[in-house]
């Protein structure tokens, strides 16, 4: 079923956490709500549970107007950041809780209680309290508890927000397997923009209370609407140049041709551009010209690509770029020496300027 | 004279944080043993032991000593054979009951509307709760007579409705509800608070009503809070003087709590009957500290728990 949110807007006294904010979800679809942190996006999610009333914009399932419906009645089934189980009753109370509200017969509660724990492999941890499971048997918990009276939208807040690097991409990764198997319709807020595209099948970025972009993953980081979203997607040199004849030149008076993407320009050509790392390249020499004296600050070679911090004094700018190790290798580079750093080639002619 | 029980419940006892401050608490004061030097150490317990005793102990062993003194069977017999001492037993045990009843409902409504609403005059609310914990309670007492006196507000309505609270058991209910009124509200709004709303909007989100909302998840978070508040507000209500002193008019047999029994006794030179009463009102607060005590221990079990939880999850952010 799919999910609409219509022209909504909420205020919390003179803060507007969103404003005039319209969002689709397919039906079956798993959508990532992305953003930073006061964006709008829990707001938001509350809002199509019915745990926060809009002060203006519809919610709609399917064509259904449900704005005006209590969270109560809205079937959906809604994972909390620190997963709100309920402390004073067992794993086995919890997932039946849905359930007994709804006044299942007992054997049908047991049932779907047990096929749901051996869903996500915690069957004997039935009999014990929350208080007794880690980090992630909780999630796992909160996550089959609200799928229990087979929700027709699920809404997860930061799902894995207070899990730990490993235990969260090993959830993500079954967050998505479970998606693929089951196909509730699903929304999910997250800040972690890797978690948004690895699991998602659309990317919505909302900031300060507005959309910024809406996309599937690889839309939004190939080609990023506005300088918000690059910036925010990360890992990004975001480089003062001037716009001179649908070129961008680095700085007031360099030469430079930047291959990065730039958003607007003010009246007398200023403005930032943004250059990814694995955009640009290292040399020992300025043999082609078009490059950037710089010096080594700090080699982090963990990783698949070796990524490479630089100085660039005439400009007083830090730069970020990303090199192959074999590249790395063969220009054996150690910190504080001189280098070039160049725009790469096919980069160049793979921009668009939306000048 | 006044009631023994009360006085240690008055001090302020951090509700809910109790066991979350307990692993905290521990380190320094290991710390102190190595630092402070012994005498320091003996002088202190000397002096809390020295005052405990002078104050606590002694007082109230001698009440007990002078109401046994003359034998059980005497003191059986001065308890029993004054239907006006029997009558203020059966009294304080239905207006302090019917007062915490009160307080039970105010307590759990304001401490839900509190913590769970963000709504105009709710600093207000908060604050109003303490008022009755700074006024005097013979300045409540007056408070309910200048209300439902006969030449107060009410005064004239009631009496042209044949109703009297003043001088009736709903007058000292009243006035005991009015001074026990921070008792259940102020245990709860902490508890409720560091438990936050989540829960009850999970419960919401799966599709349970208000009231299984309720019963099954509020409830069951807040029970011992909720039973020291209870035990608390009991306590300060069977010993309550004050403000009963005032409504109540002093008729012995029909509006004489225990308290104002015992004092009644005591001015009337019965020096046997009123300490054989104050023993009785003595012997209900140390069954209430009992109480208290072992409610106290299972606030601490379930919360240490809470506490871990909380931490590690902090931890895992």
């Amino acid at each position: 079923m799919s999910i609409t949110a219509q022209n909504v807007t909420k205020r919390f006294g003179d803060f507007v956490a969103l404003d005039d904010v319209t969002v689709e979800c397919p039906a079956g679809e798993l959508v990532a709500l992305l953003g930073p942190s006061g964006g709008g996006k829990t707001t938001l999610l509350r809002v199509i549970a019915g745990l926060e009333v809009p002060d203006s914009g519809t919610v709609l399932f399917k064509d259904d107007d449900i704005t005006k419906h209590s969270a109560r009645d809205r079937n959906v089934g809604f994972v909390f950041q620190h997963y709100a189980l309920f402390r004073h009753m067992t794993v086995f109370e919890n997932v039946a809780f849905g359930l007994r509200v709804r006044k299942w017969a007992e054997p049908r509660v047991r049932d779907r209680v047990l096929e749901l724990l051996r869903l996500v492999r915690l069957e004997e941890k039935a009999g014990l309290y929350p208080a007794n499971l880690s980090g992630g048997q909780k999630q796992r918990i909160a996550l089959v508890r609200a799928l229990a009276p087979e929700p027709k939208v699920m809404l997860l807040d930061e799902p894995f927000g207070a899990l730990d690097a490993k235990v969260r991409s090993e959830l993500r990764d079954w967050l998505r397997r479970l998606h693929n198997e089951l196909h509730v319709t699903s929304i999910f807020v997250t800040h972690d923009q890797e978690e948004a595209f690895e699991v998602a099948d659309r990317v919505v970025v909302l900031n300060k209370g507005r959309v910024e972009q809406t996309g599937a993953p690889v839309e939004v980081f190939e080609r990023p609407a506005n300088g918000f979203v690059m910036d925010f997607l990360g890992n990004v040199n975001k480089l003062p140049v001037r716009v001179e004849g649908g070129r961008a030149l680095l700085g007031e008076t360099g030469t430079v041709e930047l291959p990065g993407r730039v958003f607007g320009a003010s009246e007398n050509g200023r403005t930032d551009a943004y250059v990814r790392p694995h955009e640009l390249d290292l040399a020992r020499t300025a043999d082609g010209g078009n490059c950037l004296l710089a010096r080594v600050l700090h080699v982090n070679p963990a990783g698949s690509v070796v990524k490479v911090r630089l100085w660039a004094e005439d400009f007083g700018l830090m730069i970020n770029v990303d090199i192959t190790p074999e590249r790395y290798r063969a220009l054996a580079l150690k910190p504080t020496e001189p280098v070039y750093i160049t725009p790469k080639a096919e980069a160049v002619s793979d921009t668009d300027y939306a000048i | 004279m006044t009631t023994p029980a009360a006085i240690p419940d008055l001090l302020p006892t951090a509700p809910g944080a109790g066991g979350a401050g307990a692993p905290t608490r521990q380190s320094p004061i290991a710390n102190r043993k190595s630092q402070d030097p012994l005498w320091v150490r003996v002088t202190l317990t000397a002096l809390a032991l020295g005052c405990m005793t002078v104050l606590v102990i002694v007082p109230v062993v001698s009440v007990f000593y002078e109401a046994l003194s003359d034998g059980l069977g005497t003191y059986w017999k001065t308890l029993t054979a004054d239907p006006d001492t029997r009558h203020s037993v059966l009294l304080t045990l239905t207006v302090a009951p019917l007062a915490v009843l009160c307080n039970l409902v105010f307590g759990v409504a304001a401490a839900w509307a509190i913590t769970r609403f963000r709504f105009r005059g709710r600093t207000l609310l908060v604050t109003l709760i303490d008022v009755p914990f700074s006024v005097s309670p013979v300045v409540a007492g007056l408070m309910f007579v200048i209300l439902f006196g006969l030449q107060g507000f009410f005064g004239p309505w009631l009496r042209a409705n044949g109703l009297q609270v003043l001088f009736t058991v709903p007058g000292l209910v009243l006035a005991t509800t009015f001074v026990t009124l921070p008792f259940v509200a102020r245990e709860l709004i902490p508890v409720m608070e560091a438990i936050g709303p989540d829960e009850e909007l999970a419960a919401l989100s799966l599709g349970a009503s208000g009231r299984q909302i309720f019963w099954r998840v509020t409830l069951p978070n807040i029970k011992w809070g909720l039973l020291y508040g209870i035990i608390l507000c009991n306590a300060r209500a069977m010993g309550e003087f004050g403000a009963v002193y005032v409504v109540s008019g002093r008729v012995a047999g029909e509006t004489c709590t225990m308290p104002l029994q015992v004092e009644m006794l005591f001015n009337e030179f019965n020096t046997p009957g009123a300490f054989a009463l104050a023993s009785v009102l003595t012997m209900l607060a140390v069954v209430t500290l009992l109480l208290k005590v072992w409610v106290e221990g299972r606030k601490k079990q379930d919360s240490p728990q809470r506490h871990e939880s909380h931490t590690k999850e902090h931890k895992e952010e």
